[in-house]
């Protein structure tokens, strides 16, 4: 079961959320694994502090052209919706970061002078923090090929086992590949005027995919209550709430675990645990 | 005209507070909100829109399901799994080719491949942008699709327009609220501008994404700033922050306690400096006055 | 200079030899083509202008398919420089003042040709 831990707006507690209930899941015996797919900011690996077994480039493909066999013909530079690939009478120029792997340029040149080749745009992890699986996904900087590094360490998710997805926040098309797939979607925000303006628009997103989805609460006691009023207004599933606790800010501010340094939390999050095994079962 | 711009790295750290508090205190400034994908900064400035225009980042395929032979060339050649077989039938074939428009990156490809010219390729509607008054001066704003590509094409529209304004208005200042990230929305928010204001918050999460923003922000050459909020949440990491700043060449233009007048403030619709006085908005003016003495400092350096 | 005349392409903010160059190249509010012997002028309005990336490429391209041989302008990045070496085109940066006077600088040989790019990728990008 893949359930993604997501948010309108940023800092909300998604890490937070996604890492305890990783863990929370691991200690009754499940096969957990979490996947940071927050690839331009990861912070799982603060929380969790896993030991890396594998790291591996994260390529994705781009023109390679044989000047040689190059007849100057100029389709490829037509074809190319992102400026990646020029022709200037018989050079060919690319120009990789723009590149968006549509392949269009090797398939329409009529003499097949332009190849594939791999060009690196971050890392991919892979380890495990005690029982509890980890996959992180960190992009290079001056790269932007965020949704294919989400892709990829996507593709480490193992069937059968609990997969925990924190996904990047926000709703354009990084937070969409990170949410394709999942059996179960997450909301976690905050009860103020920015968190429920952001709330919202994650909502119509997840209504748009079809994604099933509950919202949890955090720094409840903050704001004001016009979060819950929304939720309850639209039927949506209050998950959990989290309260607004200064020794969970700073236990947080120390990359520790909140189930372990505030143990009156575990109930919460433990509600968060109940909620995802009793979708498990439906699914 | 000078151009400040407020991004985070880590989102949550307070920057679209600060910004409007910064708004509050500026005079002559215009402001613009590229955090198109989130945008939060009407919520404190309360726009009153004057103009609206349609935004097109890319163009979308779409199969004319009354042209579509059945061939499924489509679908091969793309890269994106756009192209499923699902549409509505025709008089050669009961299902026709469809292209799912939010996977579709609009590259293309299909549109040239297919044998029957059955694909329309088309500029597609991402989503508005704004140009608005409020309180503080004119602001430009957009609102960006659900599921939409965000390139930073609408961050640098949103940019351009305000420079416009700032030109035509003569105002000496634009105030940029950023996005968080390292990616394009990001670079498209900070190339160029005079001075980038880092916030961020004294945990082990904010560090290390100020980091990676401050890697951004050398990689293009923009000069930057940090802000630490809430820094009494973790002296000891606060302390560090601002000494790796330093190390890195990076001024602390100021320090913000954690306050819950913040959310207050936000609550009420107000900007910081609107909502009372004390502590908090003395650390925010103080805050501004640094800032605006390092943008000086940048400008007049950029100048020579 | 040589004898014959030839098109030479100055960046600009606005339309007209009395417009001031603009100091971008990618994002240029006009391209003004000149023919140096005749001074005809054609104004052509950029279109890369709130282009997210390419916006350097796709302007080099069109002032070379424009038959330019010379680009006046104040900078110019790594990927538009690149372009216009590829087709050729002599690059002039730190260029100021209006379009005629530009123009006038060029044809007396009083601008040094660009040994590379003047400034990083994507500045004067976001306007």
């Amino acid at each position: 079961m893949v359930v993604a831990v997501a948010s309108g707006k940023g800092g909300t507690g998604k890490t937070t959320v996604a890492t305890n209930l990783a863990k929370l899941c691991a200690e009754a015996g499940r096969t957990v694994q979490y996947l940071d797919c927050d690839v331009e900011e990861p912070n799982g690996h603060i929380f969790l502090k896993p030991e890396v077994a594998e790291r591996e480039d994260v390529t994705v493909e781009v023109p390679e052209v044989d000047e040689a066999a190059c007849v100057g013909c100029g389709q490829c530079g037509e074809i190319c919706q992102y400026g990646a690939i020029v022709a200037i009478g018989e050079k060919v120029l690319t120009f990789e970061p723009l590149c968006h792997s549509c392949a269009g340029c090797w398939l329409i040149c009529p003499v097949g002078a332009i190849q594939a080749k791999a060009l690196k745009i971050g890392v991919l992890e892979r380890g495990a923090a005690g029982e509890l699986g980890f996959v992180g996904g960190r992009l290079e900087i001056g790269h932007v090929r965020t949704p294919a590094m989400i892709g990829r360490v996507k593709e480490c998710i193992e069937p059968g086992a609990l997969a925990i997805v924190d996904v990047p926040p926000g709703t354009s098309c990084p937070v969409v590949a990170a949410l394709r797939g999942a059996d179960l979607v997450l909301l976690v925000t905050e009860p103020t005027p920015f968190g429920l303006n952001d709330l919202k628009l994650a909502v119509a997103l997840v209504r748009e995919l079809g994604l099933p989805f509950g919202v949890v609460i955090n720094r409840d006691g903050i704001g004001n209550d016009e979060t819950e009023g929304y939720c309850r207004a639209e039927g949506i599933d209050i998950v959990a709430k989290l309260p607004d606790d200064r020794r969970i800010a700073e236990a947080y501010s120390t990359g520790a675990m909140i189930v372990d340094a505030v143990r009156e939390c575990r109930d919460r999050f433990g509600a968060i645990r109940d909620y995802v095994e009793a979708a498990w079962r439906v699914t | 005209m000078r151009e400040i711009v407020v991004i985070s790295g880590k989102g949550g750290t307070g920057k679209t507070s600060l910004v409007a508090a910064f708004a509050g205190l500026a005079e002559n400034a215009v402001l613009a909100d590229c955090d198109v994908d989130a945008a939060d900064l009407h919520l404190i400035l309360d726009p009153q829109v004057r103009e609206t225009h349609d935004f097109s980042g890319g163009k979308l395929a779409r199969v004319r399901s009354e042209d579509c032979i059945g061939c499924g060339r489509c679908a091969e050649v793309c890269r994106f799994d756009a192209v499923s077989l699902g549409g509505v039938g025709n008089d050669v074939i009961a299902k026709t080719y469809v292209v799912d428009p939010m996977a579709c990156e609009g590259c293309g490809v299909c549109v040239h491949f297919c044998p029957a010219r059955a694909i329309a390729f088309e500029e597609a509607i991402n989503g508005q942008w704004f140009i608005s008054e409020t309180r503080f001066g004119p602001m430009v704003h957009a609102k960006l699709g659900i599921a939409e590509e965000n390139s930073g094409k609408l961050v640098s529209l949103i940019r351009k327009e305000a420079k416009r304004i700032a030109q035509e208005q003569g105002r000496a200042l634009l105030i940029v609220d950023g996005s968080p990230g390292i990616g394009c929305p990001v670079i498209a928010s900070i190339s160029g501008a005079d001075l980038v204001v880092a916030v961020t918050e004294p945990t082990l999460s904010g560090e290390h994404d100020l980091g990676r923003v401050a890697d951004l922000a050398a990689h293009f050459g923009i000069p930057a700033a940090v802000c630490i909020n809430k820094w009494d949440i973790n002296p000891e990491i606060a302390d560090r922050i601002e000494a790796t700043a330093a190390e890195r060449g990076l001024q602390t233009a100021g320090r913000i306690a954690y306050d819950a007048a913040v959310t207050k403030a936000q609550v009420a619709g107000q900007s910081i400096v609107e909502y009372g006085d004390g502590l908090l908005r003395d650390q925010v003016v103080s805050l501004w006055d640094v800032v605006r003495e390092g943008l000086e400092k940048t400008a007049v350096a950029k100048e020579k | 200079m040589g004898d014959e005349g030839m098109k030479i392409a100055v960046t600009a903010v606005g339309e007209g030899m009395d417009a001031q160059v603009d100091p971008r190249f990618g994002r240029a509010a006009y391209f003004a083509l000149v023919e140096t012997e005749t001074m005809a002028y054609e104004a052509v309005e950029n279109g890369n202008v709130a282009a997210a990336g390419g916006a350097g490429i796709n302007a080099a391209k069109a002032v070379i398919d424009a038959g330019a041989q010379a680009v006046l302008t104040g900078n110019c990045g790594p990927n538009a420089e690149r372009t216009l070496r590829a087709g050729k085109v002599k690059l002039y940066t730190g260029v100021e003042g209006t379009v005629a006077a530009a123009v006038e600088q060029f044809k007396a040989g009083a601008l040094t040709e660009a040994t590379g790019p003047s400034v990083d990728s994507h500045a004067g990008m976001g306007g």
